[in-house]
């Protein structure tokens, strides 16, 4: 642990401006201007597993379609086949015999993180264009082109983070070792 | 200039420390020694030519005066070498430290390595907020100026990402140079607020236990950190070398958390969130999680493992037979500081300790070396380190047999440099 709050001494830390002075020995500047977690709306994209986070909204697969086509197949291919190993995003076993193909289907424990990862970073050319609803949809789409939810089933806050993903077991924590 | 001074007394026989021509260490303590080899490995102690020693034209002529910033001498042009770009994804990709021409242990900030999930945010830091919320007491907003009048700290600390070396577990690279097979790591002098003091300053609800982190790049990459590592030794980094972090390295802000994985420490840090559990982002699910052989996947794989390479002679350079080498490169582990290094030259079969001619400090690079003659016959020069918490680095097979192929991510494995008889080094596993 720092210790430094005992070592600090009354003296300038003079960066591009002036600073303020730190006035005694105890004295940490504390400049954090106080928000409300209601400013943070269109700031916080996290979408956690529990369904924090999620927004309003809803969406299928069927909607998602279209989208898919228009705004991910060049760079996923319209099945979600990919065009490297970066961009499949169906597909694999992780028991397959030889090195098996991680994909949202075959690897990832959490359906959350799907909404999460496109909403914040997908098309990768035009990152957080897409509105919630085209994210459900979408996002809908993905998990149906690796057979996890049906066509026409609607995603929404409740629903998508209750997916159940093939390999949700398949991960042990290691955060203990620090 | 790398020779050493006329007249010296060498009994080679008697200094051997290791089989296959590794020397005393006094062999280099005692040589003068100059600038790094660049296209060669360069004899410490070679055959001495007569020389004549003029004054060159550059002394007689007055040259340029001051300028408002610093430029490279035009005969070191050192260079990052960039890979895994997607020409779909320009923005993607990482490039290399040019290990194999540093010396010293600090990593210039042009030269560190990079890794970008969606390139460089043009960041105005007029314009960028820090915000910390969820579990505390006041969600605060910070901004860039009044985050420079805090009490900060600096500590020198490597920065590894975990896929680097990640090649030398499928095999093949026999081109590979230090750069391009384990040229992800760099050191630097990191300044910055430790996290503690802001996260305390929005104060802890009890049942805060992790943090996630969310860059402003286009990716908004984001990483959960437990709690315990945010409140012991991670910065908020604002200085990177002593000027602001450059916009690679995540200018104007970035999260750096000392000998974890190098992913963790996220760029252009805009957003804290104080949760219960992890985010489980992309970016610790599909990626920077290590895949067993029985298919289950390590998650939160955070501090890298101890680790040394030899970085010269390396991949690519040509030694003479008969010369006497200064072998050298550097070490450094996520457990704590470089206790020792010891090198090898006949493929880890007999080994001789190496000096450590840097520092020793906790979670930063130290730069070793040890002088080795070579007799013309093949070897595999090797270095092996162990930590301050007791732990030795480990071979390519005592990786694979624990962690097997699938994976890529943290191998911290003993990088073997195999020399031919016509003097070639070239990435070898043996
Ligand atoms: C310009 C090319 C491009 C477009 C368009 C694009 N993506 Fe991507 N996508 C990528 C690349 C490249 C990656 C891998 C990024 C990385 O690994 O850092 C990726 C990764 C992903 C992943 C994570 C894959 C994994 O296994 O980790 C998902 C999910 C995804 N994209 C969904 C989408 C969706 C949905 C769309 C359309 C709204 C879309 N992408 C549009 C290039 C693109």
């Amino acid at each position: 642990m720092y210790t430094f709050r005992r070592m600090l001494k009354a003296s300038t830390l003079a960066a591009f401006s002036a600073a303020v002075l730190v006035s005694t020995a105890q004295e940490q500047v504390k400049l954090g201007q106080a928000i409300t977690e209601v400013s943070l709306a269109k700031f916080d994209l996290i979408a956690e597993p529990s369904g924090t986070g999620f927004p309003a909204g809803s969406g299928t697969a069927q909607q998602g379609r279209t989208i898919f086509e228009n705004r991910c197949a060049a760079c996923h291919g319209s099945k979600g086949e990919g065009n490297s190993d970066a961009t499949v995003l169906v597909g694999g076993n992780m028991q397959s015999a030889a090195t098996p193909l991680r994909t949202v289907g075959s690897y990832w424990p959490y359906a959350s993180t799907v909404f999460d990862f496109i909403r914040r970073a997908m098309p990768a050319n035009a990152p957080k264009s897409l509105t919630d609803e085209e994210t459900y949809q979408v996002a809908a789409y993905v998990l149906y082109l690796n057979g996890l939810v049906a066509e026409d089933e609607i995603m929404n806050a409740q629903t998508l983070p209750q997916v159940r993903m093939p390999n949700a077991e398949g991960f042990i924590d290691q955060s203990h070792i620090q | 200039m790398t020779k050493s001074s006329k007249g010296q007394n060498i009994e080679l026989d008697l200094d051997r420390v290791a089989a296959n021509g590794l020397l005393s260490r006094r062999h280099l303590l005692s040589a003068a020694l100059g600038g790094a080899g660049l296209a060669m490995a360069r004899p410490v102690i070679g055959q001495e030519p007569g020389i004549n020693l003029e004054i060159p034209a550059w002394s007689k002529t007055p040259g340029p005066g001051t300028s408002p910033y610093g430029n490279r001498s035009a005969h070191a042009q050192l260079e990052r070498q960039s890979g895994f770009g997607n020409p779909l994804y320009p923005g993607g990709g990482a490039s290399r430290s040019p290990l194999q021409h540093l010396q010293g242990t600090i990593t210039p900030n042009s030269l560190h390595f990079e890794r970008h999930h969606a390139g460089i945010p043009a960041i105005d830091p007029a314009g960028h907020k820090l915000v910390i919320h969820g579990l505390v007491h006041q969600p605060l907003v910070f901004d860039y100026e009044d985050l420079l009048k805090y009490q900060m700290v600096s500590k020198i600390y490597f920065l590894e990402c975990s896929g680097n070396s990640g090649a030398l577990l499928y095999g093949g690279n026999p081109d590979g140079t230090a750069q391009s097979l384990h040229g992800l790591v760099s050191c630097a002098e990191w300044t910055g607020i430790p996290l503690s003091a802001l996260l305390e300053e929005a104060g802890l609800l009890p049942e805060a236990r992790w943090i996630a982190a969310v860059g402003a790049d286009a990716a908004s990459m984001g990483r959960s950190i437990p709690l315990d590592k945010a409140m012991d030794d991670s910065l908020l980094a604002l200085f990177q070398n002593g000027e602001p972090v450059r916009p690679e390295q995540g200018y104007p802000m970035r999260l750096f958390n000392p000998g974890w994985e190098g992913n963790t420490s996220v760029k252009w840090l805009t957003q804290i969130k104080v949760t219960r559990n992890p985010l489980q982002f992309r970016d610790e699910t599909s990626k920077y999680t290590d895949t067993l052989p029985d298919r289950t996947s390590l998650q939160f794989t955070f501090p890298m493992d101890v680790k040394s390479l030899i970085t010269s002679p390396s991949g690519q350079m040509r030694v003479t037979q008969g010369d006497i080498y200064r072998v050298t490169g550097i070490a450094w582990s996520g457990a704590g500081s470089i206790r020792r290094v010891e090198v090898s030259a006949d493929g880890g079969q007999t080994w001789g300790d190496a000096l450590i001619e840097s520092q020793q400090l906790d979670k930063a690079l130290v730069r070793f070396s040890i002088p080795w003659k070579w007799n013309g016959a093949p070897a595999v020069l090797q270095s092996r380190a162990t930590d301050s918490a007791g732990n030795v680095q480990p071979t390519r097979d005592a990786v694979i047999a624990a962690k097997g192929t699938i994976n890529r991510y943290h191998n911290p494995c003993i990088q073997s440099w195999g020399v031919n008889t016509a003097g070639e080094v070239t990435n070898v596993y043996v």
